[in-house]
């Protein structure tokens, strides 16, 4: 009976393009951020042990073998993979439990009364996402510093690194969140996309170690270079160069930006 | 649109389809400003989906709604500062705190520190000064709604929709409910009632719309709706057993407890005919009663009656 219809553009004369609502905005972002503070057993100390546990398990496994590249050792290697791959999921859920959680309680009905605009509503799920991940890689980076000594071969390439990537994530997480209607919808996003892609995305190997085909594919694959971008900015070597990774990255960003504004102004999902 | 710059809300034209189904049908009444106006309609009438689309969660096929001469589409901002909208089912954020909640509603319409003041107000007025601090999912629904009904009052709106505001709630929240948003309205706020209790809308309302099936039946002040009913009740218990008389049988409007309810027209059945009729017919009376219409029997009368034309293009 509820038919789906198309959505279409609101005429040009509205607001909705427009960031105009400051305290509206810095409102929503602390109010993001303290949802995921108020559970943050679940939300930053649960995938930080994850992680680690992935770092003591496989630098153990691969003790002793050749070196990914020269003068690093593997364990070394695994650690910017590993945060990056943490920011990408925590990232990504961070937005995605947050959007669905409140579409399925029925709670979302306050932010749509309200007088906030799409890009208010973007960047301050992307905001809080980004205090998220940066909370998790600073955890992971302090407690794997106990055990391996990590170079910082060029500061800003890993900020914006982290910052194009966490960013993308997020933006993939609201709109996983805007499609989804039911948990189910997202443990798809999160078992079928998110998870293969950082499985395949060379976090615990060199793309150059892959069989030709998997070689290509990786190349096609953003979490790839979002991988190799944040390594180079640790060591200064990667499978890649930097600005190929940089370019990816915000191009991925771009995309997925535009993609999400559009569902964002026009209601897709949200607004019969 | 036919905006006059004493109307709170301006609804013109407004029709929106599920599918096949017609949820409004050319809907265009005002509602103006100061007013206590109520908008009832059986369940599926449409009543919702209006308020939801002058709320901003579903957009409108056709037509235009202003609020306070803000359009609620080309000024969408605007429009949606100037309302506060009660939504029916029990919402709420588990996250939060009752007073962090508030606040956060508060910043989505732009207000800071000071709406605390205000807010802190609402929890002593709406009896949640004592669970202030109290998770929102340990509330009980009771409490639940008076949350939900400060989040809406949060930015001070001048104009209030309040749907279906006590349903399932205790009489003592009812009481509450009313007297605070009797303050309110006589301090200028335009307060929008949808209910099922008709008692409630009847003592509240200065004018109420009657909508079924999308278009809207009737729109008049309280008193014209119950003045333009042209019956009467006469409830008789019959003292001795007995057929009622052939001619008053098509007057029974129902029959409870071995009381027989008769509706009689004003004009064309008086009492003292009645009466005369039982004599007649060696009937002794028991118990006699009388009653005036009230809403629920306008209510039913228009709702039910599908031969009656709706209001056409509405009443202004």
């Amino acid at each position: 009976m509820n038919q789906e219809k198309k959505p279409t553009l609101l005429p040009p004369e509205t607001d909705l393009a427009r960031f105009s609502d400051r305290v509206g905005f810095v409102t929503l972002t602390v109010k993001e951020i303290k949802r995921f503070w108020s559970v943050l057993g679940q939300t930053v100390t649960a995938p930080v042990i994850t992680a680690l546990l992935y770092l003591l398990v496989f630098a153990q496994a691969m003790q002793g073998r050749a070196q990914v590249y020269p003068g690093v050792s593997y364990t070394e290697f695994l650690v910017p993979g590993l945060v990056m791959m943490t920011v990408i999921q925590n990232a990504f859920a961070n937005s995605s439990s947050s959007l669905t959680q409140s579409k399925i309680m029925g709670n979302l009905v306050f932010l749509l009364m309200a007088p906030l605009g799409a890009w208010e509503w973007f960047a301050a799920y992307v905001v809080a996402a980004l205090v998220r991940a940066a909370l998790v890689a600073v955890a992971m980076l302090l407690v794997a510093l106990l055990f391996v000594p990590l170079p910082v071969h060029a500061p800003l390439a890993l900020l914006a690194m982290f910052l194009l990537s966490g960013a993308s994530l997020a933006v993939l997480g609201l709109i996983a969140g805007i499609v989804a209607s039911k948990f189910d919808h997202l443990a798809a996003f999160t078992n079928f996309i998110i998870t293969p892609l950082s499985f395949l995305s060379g976090v615990f190997y060199s793309v150059h170690a892959l069989p030709p085909f998997w070689y290509v594919a990786s190349h096609f694959n953003p979490f790839f270079y979002m991988i190799d971008g944040f390594r180079y900015g640790f060591f200064g070597q990667a499978d890649v160069p930097i600005g190929l990774s940089l370019l990816w990255a915000a191009g991925f960003l771009a995309l997925l930006s535009a993609i999400c504004l559009w569902m964002l102004m026009t209601g897709y999902k949200l607004r019969r | 649109m036919n905006t006059s710059s004493t109307d709170a809300l301006s609804i013109d034209g407004v029709r929106k389809a599920y599918g096949k189904v017609q949820a409004l049908d050319g809907v265009s009444f005002n509602i103006r400003r100061g007013e206590f106006f109520g908008l009832l309609g059986p369940n599926g009438a449409g009543k919702s989906t209006l308020i939801s689309i002058i709320a901003g969660l579903v957009r409108a096929d056709e037509g235009r709604i202003g609020v306070l001469g803000h359009d609620t589409v080309r000024d969408w901002r605007s429009a949606r500062r100037l309302i506060g909208v009660v939504p029916q089912e029990l919402v709420f954020d588990p996250f939060f705190k009752v007073v962090d909640m508030l606040r956060i509603q508060a910043g989505y319409y732009g207000c800071g520190r000071e709406s605390w003041p205000w807010i802190d107000e609402m929890l002593v007025k709406l009896d949640l000064e004592s669970k202030r601090n109290a998770s929102m999912r340990t509330l009980s629904g009771g409490m639940k709604r008076r949350v939900l009904i400060a989040q809406a009052l949060v930015h001070r709106p001048p104009v209030v929709i309040l749907d279906e505001p006590t349903a399932g709630v205790d009489v003592e929240l009812r009481r509450t409910l009313w007297s605070f948003m009797s303050e309110l309205h006589a301090k200028g706020t335009t307060v929008v009632l949808t209910t099922h209790y008709l008692e409630e809308a009847q003592d509240l309302c200065e004018r109420i719309a009657i909508i079924d099936k999308g278009k809207v039946r009737v729109i008049e002040t309280t008193a014209q709706l119950l003045n333009r009913h042209p019956f009467r009740f006469l409830r008789i218990k019959l003292a001795n057993e007995g057929a009622l008389p052939e001619s008053l049988r098509p007057l029974v409007s129902g029959e409870k407890n071995g009381s027989i309810e008769l509706r009689l027209d004003r004009e064309k059945h008086p009492i003292g005919g009645v009466f005369t009729a039982l004599r007649a017919a060696g009937l002794d009376l028991e118990d006699v009663h009388t009653r005036e219409p009230d809403l629920e029997d306008i209510f039913i009368e228009l709702t039910h009656d599908n031969s009656r034309p709706a209001v056409a293009g509405g009443a202004r």
